[in-house]
């Protein structure tokens, strides 16, 4: 064991200038590099996330594919990738949920609330890794709806504007985890406890059939939920309008609400659970 | 409170539900001295040490570090302090310097400090080799020495260390122990909790002995030998039947206490080792060895709270039967 001279305490009693948002946002970058590393260091994560989609999308589109189709005036693999890509996201934020239980569970969690950092960078660097992971197998699903058929029918402007209101979506589901998996604390019950909130919501939905098709009790749930309301925006931005009396612009600003809704509601709940998570 | 007075603990208290997890805690911290919290599994070492480094919030008292109060000032006293709980709490994917890295980070520490101190620390707690490997791949030694490391990135003057050899093998446990020397040879103000009282006795220059949420009695680890004020007479006997019998032979003499082919009487029972002997030979018995020794921390745990603390195997392994320590 090497003995190093004793060098003086330091006690850095400013965050160097950086202020309370700038430290925020510095302790949050850590936190977003570390989940990074991780990502990294267990790709299968990477494959699996979207290994889940594209099976989906060939089940759905060879399958099942004929008996939906009839009711649409578009393509049926078209009417479906911008559902896809919003149950993916649903199905992605579980992990949200599943990292932040481990790292309660780890003690990690512990050690941040001993540390002179951010309250709000534990959960900033969680949910900005989950997006930066959904970016890349937004990327690789869509590649694999195009090699199935997939067509943009409006431009690509329409395109990335749809990709992008998914990847926010999926970062305002990634508060919502976040709640889920700070309240059960363990990283497979996360996952368990994530499946009854997420179930109803992608398959209840408009993600991979027309809510026409489904009983009339459901069908104001079906209608008005977060995925279906994204689903519709994704859609309308990409295949253009499918029904007649709705503006894209109008498809748009209702899920621009629900995700902006669902951050306001959630991002305080789960920061109030961060802090008392311990 | 003087300037030397690192950590002050004032009727600091906190429940869970019904549970009195801490009922009316005191004690004072001298800077630069190692501090022991002993006592038994639920005595509430863990929750002590959660609300004085700011993890959990106290419900009544009042709890300093370095002259900041735990709950007005916590980011200060955060500033100041290092934690290394009861499980090492580091990441699995993450190496090990990259895992003293973020906390240096989050430390707020400045960059070009943080990679020099973490390959101090590295070679210090001889992880150098491991140091570019994910800390899954880690034994638990080396995770724990990483976790120490960790605590200890940011360079703060006061450490808490929670069972900080729970769990190690021996070798581990003395190569912890003599890490944990060699800091506070350089001024680090030490509160580590334990359940061994060999590792209370070796580290510690102060110990609370804490039982139930309380402070059951407080001193240097001859102080609280010498609350017990008197000598202790321990036979070993060849195997447990006997131990047995020379139980029962010895029953007139106060009640002794057996453990396993070990017997402990106090060591003023009347006419003493003589009469003890004197006992077992009527009883056709014939000791292994005998000795008459200063009182353990055990016996005084054993006095102050009625039970027995739990015993480390590395207690069991290094005490031979009848040897001194
Ligand atoms: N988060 C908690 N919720 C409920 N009970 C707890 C919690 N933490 C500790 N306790 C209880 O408080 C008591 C003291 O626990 P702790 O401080 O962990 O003791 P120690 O570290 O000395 O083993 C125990 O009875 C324990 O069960
Ligand atoms: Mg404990």
């Amino acid at each position: 064991m090497s003995r190093t001279a004793a060098i003086p305490f330091t006690i850095p009693d400013e965050r160097h200038g950086l202020g309370r948002i700038g430290g925020a946002i510095s302790d949050a970058i850590a936190l977003w590099q570390r989940n990074l590393i991780g990502l990294r260091r267990t790709p299968q994560t990477i494959v699996f996330s979207t290994l889940q989609p594209v099976i989906f999308v060939l089940l759905f589109r060879y399958v099942f594919g004929g008996a939906v189709s009839q009711t649409l005036t578009v393509p049926y693999v078209d009417y479906l990738m911008p559902g896809i890509f919003c149950q993916m996201v649903v199905f992605g934020a579980m992990l949200t949920a599943v990292g932040l239980a481990a790292d309660l569970k780890s003690g990690m969690l512990e050690r941040f609330h001993s540390l002179p950092m951010s309250r709000s960078a534990v959960l900033a660097g969680r949910t900005t890794a989950d997006l930066t992971r959904n970016f890349f197998v937004v990327i690789l699903v869509s590649i694999a709806g195009f090699i199935v058929g997939f067509r943009i029918h409006t431009n690509v402007f329409g395109f990335l504007a749809g990709m992008g209101l998914v990847l926010l979506f999926g970062y305002a589901l990634s508060w919502v985890f976040a709640t889920v998996g700070l309240a059960v604390g363990d990283p497979e019950t996360a996952q368990a406890a994530s499946f009854p909130v997420m179930a109803p919501l992608v398959f209840a939905s408009s993600a991979f059939v027309s809510v026409a098709t489904m009983p009339g009790w459901l069908r104001p749930f079906a209608e008005h939920q977060p995925v279906s309301v994204t689903a519709s925006a994704v859609r309308a931005l990409m295949i253009g309008n499918t029904t007649p009396g709705t503006s894209t612009a109008t498809y748009v600003w209702q899920a621009l609400a629900w995700l902006i809704g669902l951050i306001v509601v959630f991002a305080p709940i789960a920061v109030r659970q961060y802090r008392k998570a311990v | 409170m003087t300037d030397e007075t690192a950590i002050v603990v004032e009727s600091l208290t906190k429940k869970f539900g019904d549970v009195e997890a801490l009922a009316g805690v005191d004690f004072q911290v001298e800077s630069g001295t190692v501090f022991g919290l002993l006592g038994p599994n639920g005595a509430g070492k863990t929750t002590a040490i959660r609300i004085l480094t700011t993890i959990l919030p106290p419900d009544g008292g009042r709890a300093e570090v370095l002259g900041y109060d735990v709950v007005r000032d916590a980011q200060k006293v955060r500033l100041r302090i290092g934690m290394a709980g009861q499980f090492a709490a580091v990441d699995p994917l993450l190496t090990g310097r990259e895992n003293l890295r973020l906390v240096g980070k989050v430390a707020q520490m400045p960059n070009d400090l943080i990679l020099p101190r973490a390959d101090e620390l590295l070679e210090r707690f001889e992880l150098t080799d491991a140091a570019n490997r994910p800390a899954r791949t880690y034994s638990g030694g080396m995770r724990r020495r990483l976790d120490i490391a960790a605590a200890l990135v940011a360079r703060p003057p006061v450490l808490f260390l929670d069972e900080p050899t729970t769990g190690l093998d021996l070798h581990s446990r003395n190569e912890l122990w003599a890490m944990i020397k060699e800091l506070v040879a350089e001024g680090t103000t030490l509160l580590l909790t334990t359940q061994y009282l060999e590792e209370a006795d070796r580290l510690a220059g102060r110990i609370a002995v804490i039982d139930g949420g309380r402070v059951i009695a407080e001193g240097t680890p001859s102080e609280l030998k010498a609350k017990l004020g008197r000598s202790v007479i321990e036979l070993s006997m060849a195997d447990e039947t006997d131990a047995f019998r020379a139980e029962r032979a010895l029953s007139h003499l106060g009640r002794p206490e057996l453990d396993g082919t070990i017997l402990r009487l106090p060591g003023n029972v009347p006419g003493g080792a003589m009469e003890v002997l004197r006992a077992l030979d009527g009883a056709g018995l014939e000791p292994d060895t005998l000795m008459v020794r200063e009182p353990s921390l055990d016996d005084v745990f054993l006095q102050l709270t009625g039970h027995k603390a739990e015993r480390s195997e590395l207690e069991d392994a290094t005490v031979p039967v009848g040897g001194a320590r």
